[in-house]
Parts: C-alpha cells; structure tokens; sequence
C-alpha cells in the first residue's frame, strides 16, 4: 500500500482497520543469495539496494534483537558531510544527497530537516581547522561556510557571543543543509520497502558462528533460529562487529566503546539548528517532540555495557549549561548509550575481508547514522558486483595494513 | 478560607498557615503542606493543562511524580523560569506563581484543540505516511508545521542565576524510599552500626503512610509512628535521612545518583544553600523499596478533567484534606477503590457507585463499603464519560451482559486498575526482572548489582508484610555489608487493608471513542492495536512508533496497561512481549543539578603562567591554548597585531627578545632504565646522549605518525628532563604512562610531570648570552663550555636553574628554567638585564613566525595525525641503527613508503605581501573547477618582518619533487600562485645560532 495523506484518510473514515504490516515477519528459510548480519540502518539499506539495483532479492537481513534496536535507534542523528578528506567528502556527501530524497524513495517519511549544522570555532586552532575544512569541502563541492560570531547568532539566536565567557565564540563552520532526520523511520522506511521486495527481515535471529568451508569460504550462519547457507554474508554489526567477525576467524582493528546520549523535557520551540562544538564536546539540537537532543562522550575505557558513567553526561551537560546559560534549569528526561565501534583512523570500514564470501561495513563509531543510505548503497555494489564500489575502494580494511589511513581524528575528537 | 473543597479538619496541612498563590493569574488560598495539586483541588480546579498532541484538556490523575497531566511552568524572576514541573510535587510557598502549558491562547479555550477534531488522522505514526508530497512542500509547509506543535512549556531563555552543588558520599546501606518498608530497612540496619543514607522524593518521611487513616503501628497512628522515626534516624550521627531526594540513577559498581531538590519549597530561598544537589553515592548494599505506582483503567472517555487515580483521591483526602468531587463515581478493579470511597465519604463527598471489575469483591474493604451503605456493581466495567472540562456523567455497563449502560452523574470519577510495583531502581540496576501471574505484575527477579528489594515495589501490598520485609532486607543489607545484625523486631500494627486485586489493558467492552494509555503523549489503545497491526511486534517498536510511555512520565501509569494491550493484539503471554528497557533518570534531573559548580571558570580551569600577571599588566593579548591562557603578542600603543609581531620578530633577529614558554609540557624521566624507555618512546636515539646534553625528540604513535616533539635534556646518567607540546603534554604523560604499565613492565622508569614546577623563560636573539651572563653563577656560557644543546646546571638571579642553551628562533638562544615561584622576578631580572640591549618580550605569535622562517613544525599545525617524519622532512630524528621504538614497524608500511605523500615544503606567494590563508588548498592546475583535485593545503602562513615578505608552509603531494615549480591557491573568487621552496626561509645554513 502507497502512504499518503489519501490512504491515510481512507484508513481514517474506515476506523483505521486496515493498516497492513510494514514489513512482513517470515520464518527463515534455509538458504539465501545474501545474508546480511544486522538490520540496523546499514544492514536494512544494504538489502534494499541489494534487491533495488541488483535484483538481488533472495536476501535476508538477521537481527538478534528488533530491527533498529541498535545504534540506529539510540543515535542524535545529525547529518553533515563537510568532513575533511577527499575520500570521506566523496563518501559522506554520496549520502548527504540521497537523504534529500530518501523520503520520496521509500515512501517514508523519514523527515530530513536540513535545519543547518553548525561547529563552533573556540580558539585559534580551532578556527585554523574549521577554516582548512571548509577550503577542502569547497574544492569538493560540498557546502560548508565561515560564519563570525555575529552571523552564528542570527542563524542560531540562543548562542551567547560575549568574549568574557570561559569558551568563547570566535566563529563557526556552517553547512547549510546539514541537519537532522528520524532515526527509527530509517530503519522502519528501509525495512518496509526491502521487505516488500521480497527480502526476509529476520528479528530475533542472533548469529552465533559463522560455517567455512574446505576452502575457508564462508557459507553460512548459524543462528538462534537455526542454520541459513548464504551465497554471500555482509556482516553490519556495529559495536558488535569484532564479536561477529571472531566467528569467521578474524580480528577487527576495532575497538568498542560505550556513547551516551540524553533528551531533556520537551519544550516549545526554542533552537533552530544542530549546534557542535568538538572542543568542549557539546552537540545539541531539538526534536520534533521539542526535546534537546545532547550527545554526550564515549566512555574512557572500550566496553560492551550500554550504560556509561554519570560523570560522562555531567561532563556533556556543563558543557551545554556553559554554552547555553538559560538551558541550566531544563531537565533530563532520558539517558541511554549504544556501543560504537571505532577504528583507529575513525573512518569506516566497508568492503572484502580475507574471508571470501564474508564482506564488512563497520567502524562507523560515533557517526554513521548520517551515512546510512550512502552505505547501503556502496556496499550493496560491493557485495553484488564482489569489487568495491568506487567511493568505498579507499575504506578497505587492507588500509590499515598498507597505511593509507583515512583520519578523520584530524578533524573531530568526536565525529557526529 | 482555602477552599471550597477543603474539609473541616484532619490531613497534614498546617491550617494556621494559610498560603496565597497564582495559577493562570488567578489568586487562591492553600495551606502550607499543599502541593499545588491539593490546593488547586481545594479550590475546586481540575482543568490543569492541555495534552501534547490533540489538546485535549487534561487534570490532575495522580498525587505524586508518575503525574502524567498536571505540568506547569513556575516563574520565580530573574530568570528562575522551569518548566514541566509537576503540580504534584511542587510544595506550596508563599507567592508561587503557576502557569499552564501547552494552550493558545488561554486554557479554558485553546485552539490546538481542533487537532481533536482530525484525530483519525493522527493515528498512530501518521508523520511517517504522510507529508511527503509534493517533496517542495516539506522544506516551506510541513516541516515548519510539525516543528512549531513541538513541546509543553516554554524554555527559558535568560541564564539561570541559581547555584548546584555536588556531594560525593559513600554508605553501607542506602535505603531508597522512606515509606513503610524504607524506614524498617533504614532502622534495621542502623541498629548495627552501619552508615545509612535513607532518601525519599516526597516532602516528608512516610510514603504511603502519610495518607493513612486507619493504620497503627507499634501503637501509634501510622504517620505519627513514621515521624517519630525518621526523626530517630535523623538523630543518629550515622544515618543520613534526606527527603526531596530522588533516587535516579544507577550507575555501574552500585553508583546511586540522587537528586536533592533543597531550596524550591522555601518561601525565600536561603542564598547560603544550593537550589539542588546531586549526591554521588557508593552504597555498599542498597534496599530498594520504592512503592508501588496505580494504574489507571483504560476506558473511552479516561482523561476527563476529574476522572483521577483512586488512591489519589483517597491521599488528596486523607493526607491534604481535600475533597476531590462531591459526587464520585468508583471504577476498580481491587480494593484501592473501596478505600478511596471510604476516604472521600469521609470528606463529606457522595459516592454514586463503585463498579468493580471483579465478579466477587470480598474483603475487609469491601465489606467496610457495603456497611457505609455504599452502591457496589460488581462484574461492571467503566464504559465511558461525559463532560468538557470536567466529567459529568460515568456509565456502567455489566461485563457479558447486554448493552444497557447505567449513566451516573458524577463531579469525580476515580479508577484503579491496581498497582505496579516500582521496579525501575531494580531494573536499572541490571536485575532480571520476573512475571508474577498471581500479581500480573513485574517483580525483581535476579539481582546483578548489590541490592534487594522491599515492600511494595517488591510485590507486597500489605502493612505488616512491609514492615517485615523491610526490616529483614535492611538487616541483611547490613550484614552483607559487614555490619552485623539488628535484635529481631515485630511491628505490631493493626487497621490497614491490602489493596490487592489488579487489571491491565484496556477493560471489557472498550469499543468505540478514545481510550487513553498515555495520557501526556495522548496514545490510545486502538493506536496500540494499529501498530501492532502494522506489523510492529516489539514492546520497543510499539513504543517508538506510538511514544506510547515517552512522556516526561516515562510511563509510569501506562506502561503496563500498554504491555498488555499489545500482547493482547499479538494474542500471546505477556512476559513473552516483554518490558521496555528502564532508563536513567527516574523522574527528570535538572540540567544544572548534574553539571553542579562546573561552570564559568570552574567548567574548566584556567591555567596561568608564574608570567601571566606580568604579562597582563604589560598588555599582553592573549590567546587560549588548550586550558593555558598564552601572551599572543604585546602591542604598544596605537599597534595592532601585525605591527607588534613585526617589531617583536625584529627585535629577536637584530638584538634579543624574550618569550614565555611556562607552558610547554615538562616531564622527568627518571630511573636506571630511562634511557632505553625514551629509546622505545621516541625515535631518536638516547643511550649515548651524554648527561648535559639536549636533543630534539620526536614521538610517534603506533601507525607511525607524529604525535609529539619536543627537546630532552640529560640532567644525568638516569635522569631525563623531557619538553612536550604545550597542549600535548597530558596526552604525552599518558601514553608513557601506558607503555610503562602494560607493555615495558619490565623497566625501572618513573614519570613525574614537572609541567608547573618550572617556569621557562626563552632568551633569544644575538645578544642573548649577554643579557643573561650577569645573572648566572656557576655556569659558564661560553660557545665552547656550553655549545648549542647543552644544559647546565646552577644559579641565575640566586635561583637554582637548569639553563638549556637552545633556540626556537634560529637566533643564538636559552631557555632558563626556574623554580616556578621566582618565575616573574627572574623575568624581570632578565628583562632589566636586556634593556640596554633593546630586549622585548614577545607572544606566542612572533614565535609562530619566527620558528616558520625557519621551518621549524609545530605539531598540531603542521601535523595533523597523517604526517609521518619523512613527510615533515625528519627522517632526520630517526636513530638508524635502533631496534624497536613506538611506531617503528608502521614506518615500512607499503603505503608509507609509497610516492605521492605529502611533503613538507615551503611556499612563496607570486605577489608577495600576498599572505594566504592557513588551511587553504593547493592545485596544480589554475584553471581547476569544482570538484578540483587537491594535492596538498597551506599549514602556516605569515608576513615574515625579517624577509619583508609572506611566507608559508605547506604540506604537498611529493612537494620536495616539485621545488621551483607554481602551484596554485583556489580561493572562492581567484587563483593565488605560489612557488614552492624549500621550507627554510631563513639563514639556512643555521649560522646565526651561534649569535
Ligand atoms: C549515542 C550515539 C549518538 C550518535 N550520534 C550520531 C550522530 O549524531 N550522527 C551520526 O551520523 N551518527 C551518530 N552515531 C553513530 C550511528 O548511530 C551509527 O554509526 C550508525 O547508526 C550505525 O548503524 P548500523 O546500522 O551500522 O548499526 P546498528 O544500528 O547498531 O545495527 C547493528 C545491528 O547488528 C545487530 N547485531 C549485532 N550482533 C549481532 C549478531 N551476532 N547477530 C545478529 N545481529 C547482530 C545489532 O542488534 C544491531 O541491530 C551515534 C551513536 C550513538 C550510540
């Protein structure tokens, strides 16, 4: 059935009695062309262009838990991608583009809001690299421009530019079309349409080892749900990634940590943008419910437990009461983490593995959620064709064996 | 009079002390020990705020913090604007001024209400099946649409003016809530000697006995018994009692945070105490015993203003005085709602009827209602209500029988659904949770964390049973802590009834109109039901896609009732559908509560050099640089920035100048295996350095790139002074650090930072040795005795110094280094000492200069992570013949050797006073066009004083390869060419270091 305001109507003078199943709920079967290990928003847009754009349709997509219960479903959700290097801005804004139409893709509304990210700049360093960025994002085509304190705060009014505070404005870093959008409706919008192209979307189904053959080729996994053979295995595990990976034989340059977010009590309208500031790590911005959105630190120390410290958020929330003086007597409404994987260049990850028939995308860390259609793209190419997709080729793993490092670090200590 | 619907007497008000407050703008009278609720309800006030999504009016349904409706914003002035707050839980004081929220333009009239109208429409995740076309639309129309209905209450806007505090605290027994079951825990395990913190969020001790009538214990009447307790363990100098304290948090390694809400009850804040605090608590063993939350029923019609949970009713009486209606209809499912119509008959209301679910009520509560003459419908559901801003008629409709409904007419309509134990502390402690088919309820199941569950949140719902339980649970709390064991004890108590008997989902015969589970997010069964049909199966998926239990009440009335309906629509058990996961914070914790006295400058510490005072009385700019506040130049009078570094870089090449170099990271390695551990740390070799003598250091991290520089000095055979990047030193200290302890376990190494033991003064400039050769004793500064890169130890000024002899310049250069305390006389000294020499003091920014004429890096800009030494043109610093240091084995790496890395090379600007942009661009081709391929980005760029021109450096894709050729600089509205050169610009042969 086609969403729209009319069938929505129709649905409305019917008593809403005839909503069918956004995605459909099958028993496994036995063998599939391609399992895809994690329906996160990676793993559900990977089997979507899988069926989409290679006819590739005898796909299943395996979850341990509910689809989009990971880090899909825990995220902040901002989307930029005036990220500094070559790779990275051919990578991050092949995504950024298709956000501007994945709602029309789908059928879904997955309510994009390019409402503008913005980076502050708090010290002379900070200025040099927001200013290297945005010369390298221009000579790659990608929007990203230098605001004074001045026009910071008419484009985002509750900044205070007072150069008396302890972290003062010196500037900020604009992309005009950077943004937010719905994390679940992603994973929901992606689940909807694969499955209806007929890809199994397979919930509680936790893979717990991976089968080789003679030859070292990956052939199947077994699940809590039993054994699936597969043609071809892409594991999308994210902060369990190494986890998986262990089961084929293969040791990740990864390292898992926990990243806490938190919302506060909605409020009315009260902040236009997405604010970051890498420096005294503070990220803010307010959803649709009127919640300020605040994504906090990484833990210290790599971990699978999905609740950091106190002393994490404390440190998330004076950075925001610094900033913002008048959010101080709002109130935290909710605390969650998800386990980011991180890699160390804080690039991704997509691509062969030494495994034939077993493929990668991880090593998304802190910010992948805003790469999630552009990843599902490349890597559904790479595991259909079994060569990388052009745009992926340099976020190989053989990369950190050869050293061409994609470093992102240079750019943000903690790149949403 | 405080009003209308106050009794004549009993409750825990203060009737002497009448209290004038604000609601809307309208004056009314409560009593102190009101929260706003009870006075709003004396006064007859049940329309209290608008729901989320189809503003609907809404009352208060509940008496405590699970309130799901009655949220207001309180304006103290001078920027004390909160919103969202309960009217439950704020304490009535004097002149508190209330508004609601959520309304337009007033609340008795609010024109969201036509979202009402197109309700069937907003079912369940209507957002995501619609607005989608025409795509334009969405940007200009429907976005804005959507983000202006956002929210409740207004933020505020102006800075909050209060303080926070934080206390660290650690105890053997926490005991989170203080009612029947806490205060038997609290005073079992303070009979042993244990050290006992007992919270609770509510105003006072007590709990759920505050609102008893009946009870006795030990012989007293309930919440006397419970007064006299709490003021008993008050006493005790090992129990801690702190009521308005939330228990909200449970954070790993039995980590309990509690918020304390200290100053927002009293009438005139006391200005010496914090507005909240939030305590850190490491309980050895905590006793959870939280109570248990009402559920309300799910019937059309529910959210009517006056349709309330019944124990609300019955605590608005009994605790408050408060006559909640004057015509009350009863809708249960157990006893809580035979209790309530006895309270509120008490209260002087009438009581129509009580419908119960049940086919059979017995009991002692029933009973007590029938022989009060009560109306009871037994086997009868709630089939719905009428009214517009408060409920004016209920229907009965027998269960299995015909369609008849009884139509009552009523002013209050109270509900009970039963009680759901208040398992959240439990399940955020990581326990498994269990499902208890008798209760129909969630109870803890295995622990993971050091704790036990009590009373009611444990699934007990009688007196004694709580008493008891807590009791036995604070004594083995204090066992396990190791505090022995309390004298056994019986609380003898008489009168209270259990309120057993319970219902979840939506009842019987619910058809048509809108039921509510949530109430704040306004979700209806039937949005429950349509998701579950939309094939979202998971307790989590139905959650998200209807916010069914996301309010600001996270679901504590509704969660159950939601749970149920949907396994309900899936047709299977309960405990199969599953709980969604309890997150942190309990109720919500304000902002500033967590950040505490982090703000300001206490957010983040300055730092300031042994020079900073000098510097700034000399009218120094100065620039932060991680957390150190640097001299970035000092302008004389009518100078700006370009003009004072000119002069500053001039004075250092033609006479001598002197900069602040406090901040550069100092660490002293020192051991008998401190040379191999800097062998293994840095790529330089270190085992032949003699003892006086400096080298430059270069650090790497494990993929090979530079991550640090700075010079070392050997002090002795086993001691070395090691220099760091200013804003790397910790990061340095660290990374030693854990070499130290995990990998080279095997040396004798020990690393103290010495960063603000010293302060550093650099004299550089030809006359350098001039200038400070009166100074010194016991050193001799000859070329000879103390050559470029050495360091000596002695006196200048009568200060113990180790005086390095190197240079950051090029120029003829030292770098005193003093006891921190005679930094600022040794700098006057020395700058006494150059005057006649023309000495001056110079920033951070001539330094940048200066070093660039020289091409000397500085980490951070001309690195960024990527660069290796061979890149920077440092392969240089790399001991050839060394086995192993960090990093090492990268440096083979195929694509670290490979052609095509960035080099570091230096760039002259064909016009040149042209300076270009730091972090600007490099292109081969001038005529190069979006998207253009880069091959390398201008690190540093400055107008060089001593050459009279700009200059740059840069890092470019086998730049050493295209020295002499042009490149270009792609700004957004031309093409700068530059030539590539060599990256020393200035005396390269490195004459002038000898002076
Ligand atoms: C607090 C937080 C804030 C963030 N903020 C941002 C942001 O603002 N912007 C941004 O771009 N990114 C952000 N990110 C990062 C972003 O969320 C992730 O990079 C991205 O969502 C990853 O998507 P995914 O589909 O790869 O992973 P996930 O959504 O985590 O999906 C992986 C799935 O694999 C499943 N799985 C794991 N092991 C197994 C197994 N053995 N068998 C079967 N299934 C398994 C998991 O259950 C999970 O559903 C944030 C992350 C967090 C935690």
């Amino acid at each position: 059935m086609k969403f729209s305001l009319l069938s929505l109507a129709r649905n409305a003078v019917s008593g809403q009695t005839a909503g069918p199943a956004q995605w459909r709920s099958p028993q496994p079967r036995a063998v599939y062309d391609v399992v895809i290990v994690g329906a996160g928003g990676h793993g559900l847009a990977t089997a979507y262009y899988l069926a989409k754009e290679h006819g590739i349709r005898n796909v299943a997509v395996l979850d341990r838990g509910w689809l989009g219960g990971g880090n899909t479903g825990r995220n902040t959700t901002i989307i930029r991608s005036n990220y500094l290097w070559d790779e990275s801005a051919r990578l991050y804004d092949h995504a950024h583009r298709m956000w501007e139409t994945l709602a029309q893709e789908l059928n879904y509304n997955v309510m994009f809001s390019p409402r503008g990210v913005m980076m502050l700049a708090h010290n002379v360093h900070d200025e040099q690299v927001v200013r290297r960025h945005i010369h390298a994002n221009r000579g790659n085509g990608v929007e990203n421009e230098w605001l004074s304190p001045e026009q910071a705060k008419a484009f985002c009014p509750p900044l205070n530019i007072s150069s008396d505070m302890r972290y003062p404005i010196l500037g900020a870093a604009l992309q005009r079309r950077g943004g937010t959008a719905r994390h679940d409706a992603v994973a929901w919008g992606y689940a909807r349409a694969a499955s209806a192209m007929g890809v199994d979307i397979l919930q509680n189904c936790e893979v717990q080892a991976i089968d080789r053959d003679a030859t070292g080729r990956a052939i199947a996994v077994e699940t809590s749900r039993g054994r699936i053979a597969a043609g071809k295995i892409g594991v999308v595990a994210a902060g369990h990634t190494s986890v998986v990976m262990a089961m084929a034989g293969l040791r990740m340059p990864l390292e898992s940590y926990p990243l806490q977010a938190l919302v506060s009590e909605p409020v009315k309208p009260c902040f236009p943008c997405v604010v970051m500031s890498n420096t005294i790590h503070a990220y803010l911005s307010q959803s649709y419910k009127g919640e300020l959105v605040i994504g906090a630190g990484t833990d210290a120390y790599v971990s699978y437990s999905q609740a950091g410290g106190l002393h994490i958020s404390a440190h998330t929330l004076d950075a925001i009461c610094e900033l913002f003086p008048m959010f101080r007597r709002m109130r935290m409404l909710r605390n969650w983490g998800g386990i980011v994987d991180v890699t160390p260049d804080r690039s991704p990850v997509i691509g062969l593995t030494p495994v034939p028939g077993l493929f990668v995308n991880c090593g998304w860390g802190t910010g992948g959620f805003k790469a999630t259609p552009g990843s599902g793209h490349v890597f559904a190419h790479t595991i259909a064709t079994g060569t990388p997709h052009p745009i992926a080729a340099p976020f190989s793993l053989e990369r950190f064996r050869t050293g061409r490092l994609i470093d992102e670090a240079a750019a943000a200590a903690v790149a949403h | 009079m405080s009003g209308a619907f106050r009794t004549a007497s009993g409750g825990r008000i203060d009737r002497t002390q009448p209290i004038l407050f604000g609601f809307d703008g309208r004056a009314m009278t409560g009593f102190r020990g009101d929260t706003l609720a009870s006075a709003l309800l004396a006064n007859g006030v049940h329309l209290v705020g608008r729901s989320f999504k189809y503003h609907r009016p809404r009352g208060i349904v509940a008496a405590g913090s699970e309130e799901p409706n009655a949220l207001v914003t309180v304006d103290r002035g001078g920027g004390r604007l909160t919103p969202n707050l309960r009217a439950t839980q704020l304490e009535l004081r004097r002149d508190l001024k209330a508004t609601s929220q959520n309304r337009f333009p007033s609340l008795d009239f609010d024109i969201g209400a036509v979202n009402n109208l197109f309700s069937p429409l907003f079912s369940a995740g209507f957002y995501y099946k619609t607005f989608m076309w025409p795509a334009s639309f969405w940007k200009h129309v429907y976005e804005p649409l959507i983000r202006s209905a956002a929210g409740l209450g207004r933020a505020p806007t102006e800075p909050d003016p209060d303080r926070y505090l934080h206390r660290y605290a650690h105890c053997d027994v926490l005991v989170i809530g203080a009612g029947p079951a806490g205060l038997a825990a609290a005073l079992a395990a303070a009979e042993t000697g244990a050290r006992v913190i007992l919270c609770d969020e509510q105003s006072e001790p007590g709990g759920s006995l505050l609102a008893e009538t009946e009870a006795r214990i030990e012989g007293r009447p309930a919440a006397e018994w419970a007064a006299g307790v709490a003021r008993a363990l008050a006493g005790q100098d090992r129990v801690t009692v702190l009521p308005r304290t939330t228990a909200f948090g449970w954070f790993p390694d039995n980590l309990i945070g509690l918020a304390e809400r200290v100053t927002d009850h009293q009438d005139r804040p006391d200005p010496r105490l914090p507005r909240e605090r939030l305590w850190q608590v490491r309980a050895r063993e905590v006793v959870i015993a939280a109570g248990a939350i009402e559920r309300p029923l799910v019937f059309p019609g529910n959210d009517r203003p006056g349709v309330m949970l019944a124990d609300a009713g019955r605590i608005y009486a009994n605790r408050y005085g408060v006559r909640v209606g004057d015509r009350a209809v009863i809708a249960t499912a157990g006893d809580s709602g035979y209790r309530a119509a006895l309270a509120l008959l008490g209260a002087g209301a009438t009581i129509a009827a009580i419908a119960d679910l049940r086919e059979d009520p017995a009991g002692a509560a029933v009973e007590a209602a029938r022989q009060a003459g009560i109306a009871i419908r037994p086997g009868t559901a709630i089939a719905g209500s009428r009214g517009g801003h408060r409920v004016t008629e209920a229907s009965l409709r027998r269960i299995g029988g015909s369609d008849r409904v009884e139509r009552l007419d009523c002013d209050v309509l109270l509900m009970s659904g039963g009680f759901t134990p208040a398992v959240h502390m439990f399940s955020q402690s990581r326990g498994r949770l269990r499902f208890d088919a008798a209760l129909q309820a969630f109870l803890p199941g295995k622990s993971a964390a050091r704790e036990r569950s009590a009373g009611a949140c444990n699934g007990r719902f009688d007196l004694e049973g709580c008493l008891d339980e807590g009791f036995t649970a604070g004594a083995a709390a204090a066992k396990a802590a190791g505090c022995g064991s309390p004298r056994t004890r019986r609380f003898a108590r008489a009168g209270a009834v259990p309120a057993p008997g319970g219902f979840l989902g939506a009842v019987p015969g619910t058809g048509k109109g809108k039921a509510f589970v949530d109430f704040q997010n306004d979700v209806t069964a039937k949005d429950l039901q349509l998701a579950t049909r939309e094939g979202f199966r998971s307790i989590e998926h139905v959650k998200r896609y209807t916010t069914t239990g996301m309010a600001t009440d996270q679901g504590k009335t509704s969660n159950m009732n939601a749970l149920a309906i949907v396994a309900g629509a899936l047709d299977r058990p309960i405990p199969e559908v599953g709980l969604t996961t309890f997150r942190m914070p309990y109720t919500p914790v304000t902002f500033g509560t967590i950040a505490g006295a982090s703000r300001g400058m206490l957010f983040d510490p300055l730092r300031h050099t042994p020079i900073h005072d000098w510097a700034s009385e000399h009218g120094a700019v100065f620039e932060d640089v991680g957390n150190w506040k640097r001299a970035r130049y000092f302008p004389r009078s009518g100078e700006d920035m370009h003009q004072a570094v000119a002069r500053e870089c001039t004075a250092v090449r033609m006479a001598a100048g002197m900069f602040d170099a406090s901040t550069l990271g100092k660490i002293e390695v020192v051991g008998p295996d401190a040379a191999t551990f800097l062998e293994r740390m840095y790529t330089n070799a270190w085992a032949r350095l003699a003892p006086g003598r400096l080298r430059y250091g270069l650090m790497l991290n494990e993929a090979g790139f530079i991550m640090d520089d700075g010079v070392i000095a050997r002090l002795a055979p086993d001691r070395f002074h090691v220099t760091t990047t200013t804003g790397g030193a910790p990061g340095v200290l660290n990374h030693m650090e854990d070499y130290l302890q995990t990998e080279f376990t095997d040396l004798k190494v020990w690393l103290t930072s010495i960063t603000e033991q010293y302060a550093v003064i650099a004299v550089q400039g030809p006359r350098a040795r001039e200038i400070i050769a009166p100074l010194v004793e016991g050193i001799d500064l000859s070329p000879a005795a103390m050559p470029h890169m050495s360091v000596q130890t002695g006196q200048i000024c009568g200060v113990a110094t180790r005086l390095f002899r190197v240079s950051f310049t090029g120029e003829l250069g030292f770098e005193i280094n003093v006891p921190a305390d005679h930094g600022r006389a040794v700098w006057e000294a020395v700058l006494q000492a150059g005057a006649a020499y023309g000495i001056v003091p110079y920033g951070t920014e001539a330094m940048h200069v200066l070093r660039a004429e020289k091409g000397y890096i500085i980490v951070g800009q001309e690195t960024d992570g990527t660069v290796t030494p061979a890149d920077a043109g440092l392969d240089w610093a790399i001991g050839k013949a060394k086995k192993d240091f960090v990093g090492k084995r990268s440096l083979s790496r195929p694509d670290i050797v490979a052609p095509g890395r960035k080099q570091l090379v230096g760039l002259l600007t064909h016009s040149p006073q042209e300076v270009l942009e730091e972090g600007a661009q490099l292109v081969a081709d001038p005529h190069a066009e979006i998207p253009m391929r880069m091959i390398g980005h201008v690190t540093s760029s400055y107008h060089s004083a001593a050459l009279g021109r700009s200059i740059a450096l840069a890092l470019v894709a086998d730049g050493r390869s295209l020295l002499g050729q042009t490149l270009y600089v792609p700004m957004p509205d031309r093409m700068i060419a530059v030539t590539l050169v060599a990256p020393v610009f200035y005396d390269q042969e490195g004459r002038r270091l000898d002076g």
